[in-house]
């Protein structure tokens, strides 16, 4: 689904990271772990180019997205991210927060899909033509709400994010990424700005959408869910990818010199 | 004080039986005119130079917008309002050959000056956004235009309201000189009171005080939107 070729990323003259090649196929959960400042969240931040990739090629579904040419937003649609710091829209309430992108492109496709029927030229959008806005934001609202039930978050859904714990605003910062039916989601240490207490609730809603089957790319400190959910686990450090294995051998048996040194501190 | 109350007594003749007040309620009027409209001008103006600031300047036509935008700034940052009044009204319409009036000028001119002013504290409040919110935006494809649009401006805003406000005062207060390119603003009026009785004093404080209740009632108001726009921020 991803495949990363030669992916190379300078900030000014400090070059972070220094050619990584990688794939990640559907179904994959993917753990990056590495020291800090080895570069993990910038490649993750590459991944969707949400730092331009300096060089290299960041194949996503067919498509090359570190062509600078290539509409981005487009094929954001199709790759949630979470953040460390959560980042909910605080000017939104949180079914706001969950229903403001789906709605907005599907309002944009909407007006697309007119503009083509009124040409002519309708094809395989005159069906999407016939919706209404009305019946779109009705559509997702439901949506929205299914979503929050799930985590079990529904009478939080008028109210403003400054009002919720950070475990309750990363489940809804996750539930804001699934609203997309993304193909994939990207996770840049979704734990580590949370109380000890709220890493749990967190780290049990990855686990179900893990194993209903999302791809997932996580970076992560949080080695117990590396080594329990992770189909693989990846090791950068100096802008490389110093070990890539399944999570039994890489834990118990490291290659890499610097993996074993990184692994007797944290484990 | 038999003296004052004579004043007072001549600055209420005209006022009633002279047509005063209607030169007062008009001369009202076209300063909150010039005022509101100066201050929409102004906020879509500085919007628009703000996000160009903001904007990431690795391309070229970004870097041509923000040195276009840096001028403007200059431009009606470094001339006082008169002077740009002056020269919109007797320099640059004639040669484009457009007749507007005094008031259209005045509107046209405290718009295009109060946009140079709003850009920065707009900008202030744009960067006083955590980058997050941005990144958040981005990364469930919204573009940068509609990520600015609907999530950081509306924050924006609400942190720069009170310099907002204080924006809009002195372009109230300013207009005390759009006489200059024969708009008939409460200066005008007042002194047309008092040139017909000879007699400045009460004319000109009788000004000075609808001018500060002007103000007052303003900043009460600014109050009032500022608790409105706080609710996202209130722990209930």
């Amino acid at each position: 689904m991803i495949d990363v070729i030669n992916l190379k990323k300078s900030f000014g003259d400090v070059e972070v990271l220094k050619g990584i090649d990688i794939t990640i196929n559907k179904g994959d959960i993917v753990a990056i772990i590495g020291p800090s400042g080895s570069g993990k969240s910038t490649f993750l931040r590459c991944l969707n180019c949400m730092e331009d990739p300096t060089s290299g090629q960041i194949i996503f579904n067919g498509v090359d997205i570190a062509d600078m040419k290539v509409d981005i937003n487009i094929h954001r649609r199709n790759m949630g991210m979470v953040f460390q710091h959560f980042n909910l829209f605080n000017n939104k309430t949180v079914i706001e927060n969950i229903m403001l992108a789906p709605v907005y492109t599907r309002c944009q496709d909407l007006k697309k899909a007119k503009r083509k029927k009124l040409f002519g030229k309708g094809g395989a959008d005159a069906s999407l033509a016939s919706l209404t806005k009305e019946q779109i934001k009705k559509e997702e609202k439901e949506k929205a709400m299914s979503l929050l039930k799930r985590i079990g978050l529904e009478d939080k859904a008028d109210v403003y994010p400054s009002t919720l714990s950070g475990g309750q605003k990363q489940r809804i910062a996750i539930v804001r990424a699934l609203a997309m039916d993304p193909d994939v989601i990207l996770f840049d240490e979704p734990t580590s700005a949370l109380d000890p207490e709220m890493v749990g609730e967190v780290l049990e809603l990855m686990k179900q959408l893990a194993s209903e089957g999302m791809t997932m790319v996580v970076v992560t400190h949080e080695m117990g869910f590396a080594k329990e959910v992770a189909s693989r686990v990846v090791f950068i450090d100096e802008g490389v990818i110093k070990e890539e294995a399944a999570p039994k051998e890489f834990f118990e048996n490291p290659k890499d010199a610097r993996l074993k040194e990184f692994l007797s501190k944290v484990l | 004080m038999g003296n004052f109350d004579q004043k007072v007594n001549k600055f209420i003749e005209i006022f009633v039986e002279q047509n005063g007040y209607a030169k007062v309620i008009q001369g009202l009027q076209n300063t909150l005119l010039i005022a509101v409209t100066g201050l929409i001008i102004g906020i879509i103006v500085g919007t628009l130079i703000a996000t160009v600031r903001v904007l990431p300047k690795y391309k070229t036509l970004p870097k041509v917008l923000n040195g276009i935008c840096s001028f403007y700034v200059a431009l009606f940052r470094g001339t006082p309002m008169v002077v740009q009044l002056l020269v919109f009204y007797y320099v640059l319409l004639p040669i484009i050959g457009l007749k507007i009036t005094g008031v259209q000028v005045a509107m046209l001119v405290f718009g295009l000056n109060s946009g140079a002013y709003i850009s920065e504290i707009m900008r202030s409040g744009i960067q006083s956004v955590d980058s997050g919110q941005m990144e958040a935006g981005r990364a469930v494809g919204l573009s940068f235009g509609t990520s600015m649009m609907k999530i950081v401006i509306p924050q924006a805003v609400k942190n720069i309201l009170p310099t907002l406000g204080n924006e809009f005062i002195s372009l109230i207060k300013e207009t005390s000189v759009v006489s200059f390119v024969g708009a008939a603003d409460l200066y005008v009026a007042f002194n047309y009171i008092g040139s017909n009785s000879y007699e400045f004093m009460v004319p000109y404080l009788v000004m000075a005080l609808i001018y500060i209740a002007l103000v007052l009632i303003i900043s009460l108001l600014i109050k009032l939107m500022e608790r409105s726009l706080k609710k996202s921020d209130r722990r209930n």
